[in-house]
Formats: C-alpha cells, sequence, structure tokens
C-alpha cells in the first residue's frame, strides 16, 4: 500500500540517478528482468570457478579416480556379467552420469556458502527476482559440468571407450547427461538452502547421493542385485539415465530409455524448483 | 516533516524469544537516524525488517510510504543495505562486485561501468578497483560493502554497524562520506554500539534494549536531560566508594552511582560541584586517588537508562538469532 504524504519524496529522488527504477508488473518486462538476473549471478559463479581453480580441479579428480578404479580394478570382475559388450563401453555412460550427479553437490555447497557469508541477505534486499540466486547457481554449475564431462568424455577415449552409434547420438548422450545433472542440481539447491552452512551441505549430500549413484546401473547391471535392490535400482533416475545414456552410445533402441530419463529431469525440477525458490523467499 | 521511514507498533518473535516489540520511530527524509543499544537487542531484526529480509510478526513499517511486507518489491528498489559483515564476493574483484550489484538493481549497463568506477574512486578503492575482494583488508572490505550500498543511489540506506572493526582513520572517513550523502537528500538509518558514533552524526537517535525501546530523543537532548557534565571520583577502595556516596547523595540534589570503588556524578553546572564535592569528603577524611571530568557522551546516557554500559556483554550470552 502506498500512503500519499511520501510519494513526492519518492519520484524527486527515484530520478536522480536514472538507476533506481519502479518494479514492473508487466509480465513479458518481469520475465525478461528474471532471465538478466539469473544470467548476472550465473556469471558472477563462473568468475568464482575462474579465480578459484581448486573448485574445478576437484570436481574433475574424483571421477578421474572413479574412472581408473572401475576400469582397471573392477572391470575384470564385471565384464563376464555384460553378455559381450566391452566394460568401458559399458562404464563411461554411467561415469559420466555419476560425474554429473556428483557435481551437483556443489550447488548445495555454493548457494550454503552464500547464507554462511551473508551475501545471501544482501541479495534478498535487492529488487532481483526471488529465483535470480538459485537459477544463477544451477545455470553456472550446468556451465561447470560441460566441461567436466568433456573432460571426462577425452580420458574415456583415450582408455579405450567407443561410440557405436554415431556421433549425432553421442551428442545427444551428452546433452541427457548435463540435463540429468542441471536436475539433480536443483536437488542440491533445496539442500543447501535447508542446512545454510558449507560443511553441513557437504556432509548432508553424501547420504543422498550414494545410494542413487552405486544402488544404480551407472557401474554394474543391476541384474546381480538382490531382488529388492534392484526393484529400486531399475527404476530411479540415476539408472534410467545411465541407460539412456548407453543406449545412445552402444546403439539399439533408445526411444523408451531416453524419455524416461527425461522425464525424470522433468519432474525433478518441477518438484525441486519451486522447494528452493520458497526456501529463499522464506526468511531464514 | 517529510518522513522516510516509519515504524508502527512493530513487534518480532523468534518461538519463545521477543526480539522487537512495540517499537515505535519516525525518520525524517534527508537526515541520519541512530538506531542505539548492546548486543542483542534487536538492531539488527529491525533493519532487517526494514530492508524486507525479515518479516515482522506485529506491527507495520513503511519506508518512503511503501509497506514493508506487502510492497516489498517497491521498497527493495529504494533502500541501500550495507550489512554487518561485509557481505561482498570474496572471488570478484571490487569493480566486478560493484558491477554485479548494478546489473541486480537493473540500471542500464553503461552507466554501471561510470558508477562503479566513481564509487571506487570515492572510496579510495580505486587502485585496489581490479582485485579479487579476497586480497582486501577488513576496512576494505568493509568500504566496499558501503560503496556496493550505494550502487543504485537509494533514497534511502540502512548501515547496520557500518564502522564495527574499523580503524579510526577509516571510521573518520566513513563519517565524511554519509556527511556528505544526507548532504545531498539522503536519508540513512545506521545502528551502532558505538554512541560516539551516533553522537556524531544523527540529528534523532532511538536506543533499544531487549527489544524495547527505552528513549527516542536528539543527542543533545538525551545529554541534557542527563546533565553535560560526568564527574567521577576514583575512592580506591570498595567499602569508600559507598560511603562518600552515602555523603554526596545526602547533601547534594545529585545522584551518585557507585561501581566499585568509583564514585560517578552528573552536574547541570560544569565542574563547579567539584570543589564543594571534594570538601565534603576531604572533611571525613576521604581522600580521591583520581578525578575525573567529562562531557556526558550518549555512553553515559546509556548507562543511566539501562545500568549497564552499551559495549558490556549482555546478561543472557544472545537474546535473538540475529546478531553474530
Amino acid at each position: 500500500m502506498t500512503r500519499p504524504g511520501a510519494s513526492p519524496a519518492t519520484v524527486a529522488r527515484s530520478g536522480r540517478a536514472g538507476g533506481v527504477s519502479a518494479p514492473s508488473t508487466r509480465g513479458a518486462l518481469s520475465l525478461v528482468r528474471t532471465v538478466q538476473d539469473g544470467l548476472a549471478i550465473a556469471w558472477r559463479n563462473l568468475i568464482a570457478l575462474r579465480r578459484v581453480p581448486r573448485l574445478l580441479i576437484f570436481s574433475t579428480i574424483q571421477p578421474l579416480v572413479f574412472v581408473l578404479m572401475f576400469r582397471y580394478v573392477f572391470g575384470g570382475v564385471v565384464q563376464p556379467a555384460l553378455h559381450g559388450v566391452d566394460y568401458v563401453d559399458f562404464l563411461i555412460p554411467g561415469i559420466f552420469v555419476q560425474t554429473a550427479v556428483f557435481g551437483a553437490m556443489n550447488t548445495a555447497i555454493g548457494l550454503a556458502t552464500d547464507m554462511d557469508t551473508g551475501l545471501m541477505e544482501r541479495f534478498r534486499s535487492l529488487p532481483m527476482a526471488r529465483s535470480a540466486v538459485l537459477v544463477g547457481r544451477t545455470t553456472a554449475d550446468l556451465a561447470r559440468n560441460v566441461f567436466v564431462v568433456a573432460l571426462m568424455a577425452a580420458v574415456g577415449f583415450a582408455i579405450g571407450f567407443r561410440i557405436h552409434a554415431g556421433v549425432p547420438a553421442f551428442l545427444g548422450a551428452i546433452v541427457l547427461v548435463l540435463a540429468f545433472g542441471f536436475a539433480m542440481s536443483w536437488i542440491f539447491a533445496v539442500v543447501g538452502m535447508a542446512v545454510g552452512d558449507p560443511e553441513t551441505a557437504q556432509a548432508a549430500a553424501f547420504p543422498v547421493l550414494a545410494p542413487l549413484v552405486f544402488a544404480s546401473s551407472a557401474f554394474v547391471p543391476v541384474a546381480t542385485m538382490p531382488g529388492w535392490l534392484q526393484a529400486f535400482a531399475e527404476h530411479q533416475p540415476v539408472s534410467r539415465n545411465a541407460d539412456a545414456v548407453r543406449a545412445l552410445v552402444l546403439g539399439g533402441p533408445t526411444a523408451t530409455d531416453v524419455w524416461q530419463a527425461l522425464a525424470w529431469d522433468v519432474a525433478i525440477v518441477a518438484v525441486f524448483a519451486p522447494i528452493g525458490v520458497w526456501l529463499y523467499r522464506r526468511e531464514p | 516533516m517529510n518522513e522516510a521511514i516509519d515504524v508502527e507498533d512493530l513487534g518480532k518473535r523468534f518461538g519463545a524469544v521477543t526480539a522487537l516489540e512495540s517499537v515505535d520511530f519516525r525518520v525524517a527524509a534527508g537526515t541520519v537516524f541512530g538506531l542505539l543499544g548492546p548486543n542483542g537487542a534487536g538492531k539488527s531484526t529491525a533493519i532487517r525488517i526494514l530492508t524486507t529480509i525479515a518479516r515482522p510478526t506485529a506491527g507495520r513499517a513503511f519506508v518512503l510510504g511503501h509497506d514493508v511486507v506487502r510492497d516489498a518489491a517497491t521498497v527493495r528498489s529504494m533502500i541501500g543495505l550495507a550489512g554487518q559483515y561485509a557481505a561482498v564476493d570474496k572471488n570478484l574483484t571490487g569493480r566486478e562486485n560493484l558491477r554485479l550489484i548494478g546489473r541486480l538493481t537493473h540500471i542500464r549497463r553503461s552507466r554501471v561501468r561510470a558508477r562503479a568506477a566513481e564509487l571506487l574512486e570515492r572510496f579510495d578503492l580505486a587502485e585496489a578497483g581490479d582485485r579479487p575482494a579476497r586480497t582486501y583488508s577488513g576496512g576494505m572490505r568493509r568500504r566496499l560493502d558501503v560503496a556496493a550500498a550505494l550502487v543504485p543511489d537509494p533514497p534511502v540506506l540502512f548501515l547496520d554497524e557500518p564502522t564495527t572493526g574499523l580503524d579510526p582513520q577509516s571510521r573518520n572517513a566513513l563519517w565524511e562520506m554519509i556527511r556528505g550523502l544526507v548532504a545531498d537528500g539522503t536519508t540513512v538509518l545506521l545502528t551502532t554500539q558505538y554512541l560516539e558514533e551516533a553522537d556524531q552524526l544523527a540529528e534523532r537517535v532511538v536506543v533499544i534494549d531487549r527489544g524495547r525501546v527505552i528513549a527516542d530523543d536528539t543527542p543533545a537532548a538525551l545529554k541534557a536531560r542527563l546533565g553535560n557534565t560526568v564527574i567521577e571520583l576514583d575512592l580506591e577502595e570498595a567499602g569508600r566508594g559507598e560511603w562518600a556516596a552515602q555523603l554526596v547523595s545526602a547533601r547534594f540534589s545529585t545522584r551518585a552511582d557507585v561501581e566499585g570503588s568509583r564514585l560517578r556524578l552528573t552536574s547541570h553546572d560544569g565542574s563547579r560541584p567539584l570543589l564543594d564535592i571534594l570538601r565534603l569528603l576531604d572533611a571525613h577524611g576521604l581522600v580521591p586517588g583520581a578525578v575525573a571530568v567529562h562531557e556526558s557522551s550518549l555512553d553515559d546516557v546509556f548507562l543511566e537508562l539501562t545500568g549497564r554500559r552499551a559495549n558490556a556483554a549482555p546478561e543472557s550470552a544472545r537474546t535473538s538469532p540475529d546478531e553474530s
């Protein structure tokens, strides 16, 4: 509500710098603003990545260790269960998905750090879109994933991974991996906003991640798991995405796997993005 | 009078803890207003409500006529906030920090560039402007924080303990800057534990203690109410301090407070009563080891109002979760 007495001062002052602008109620303009605000935050997060390279280095070392460990330590054990597919071709699509999932942890840590340092308080007092801090963070993490997944592909090719269904399908697989990473970022955005400090965010993230990544088809075929676990492992999003990516890389029918994977992505964002924004709006 | 901020019967509870209760005050446009109180008094809670970060559980507040709850988006476009802990992105350079705020407050790009350069210059950060804020000293980070609040040239500026931890030189520079802003028409609400700061800057102060307003006046009137001069005598032994206080209170109209061996009196008549007091004490064989006479400060006012010093640690560790 506006009280009459004070408005002249408002008008006189807001013209001064040409800077303070009235909020728009028009949808189109506010959508443009929302995108601009999100990009501004993404830009800021990517600068941090460039300036503190260890953030990037740590998120590449871990999947690298996994590639080498699974390829050369467990690979021999898994090979007979694969019925003719090379383990390295089975593994690398799983590694892509696992990399995207683990990378999403950075979303939680980044947001929790912003809360911890007080930066989030400042953002809350600015006339920016209420979704921008979260959109900016998940977008920056998507950009980081592009780099990490590309690197993992290079490593994969170096240790014998080959694509069997052509380059367009392989690029489709990469897009699928990135979409899944983006969706997972929204889950971890909620984790980060809920816990509010980086150490707790990291500690809280792992118990969510471990069952999703290991009780899945990312590294081994689910057929060798006990029945009760198979039921979960077969249908959970990491497996659906790993299978879809694998189908696009190895060849064979892809439509069902790809649609299921995309359905998971959409469902995750549809549920977690509103919760994340609600947590941001909610007073700390 | 044109009001920039209007707070009506404001209350804030966190579960069972009451951080603010029935707080009322008004801030005239184009003035500096001081919100004073010890740690945990509720100052930051009040600022967070006025800057739309927190919601009141009772009462209403208006910034330039706009309700901070119902019209939060409009309020956000009219305010600047510099927090207690310097909230800048340490990985960005000073210039990038300012440009980020410029983009998020929707200033034209060409204007953002000029504004960032101008503020870096004004806050003596021009040379460090292209270094990551991580490399800044505490004082530099604090200055950058205030500069960030000023990027959109907001008509109302909130400064939450802006000089905490600053060296005297930086503090004076910030005071000068605040005076300059107000001369240009900005309204400034600042919270502080340093009563001298409010004394130096504020036209009007509200003192809050445990979430309630305990004084609302000009610094001069508050000091006059108490007496312009404070006389302190040290009798060097607790027992003697007590005795001296009884003697002085019986003979003179002024009240005498004792803190251990120290006796503290206020005077409306400068240091004139000091001679009479010394003669009285001398007659009873009491000779103070130290005597001090000074102009009463808001520190003395706070002590008078609450019975505690403003900088003393609060009795219960923290009364509200907002001030860290």
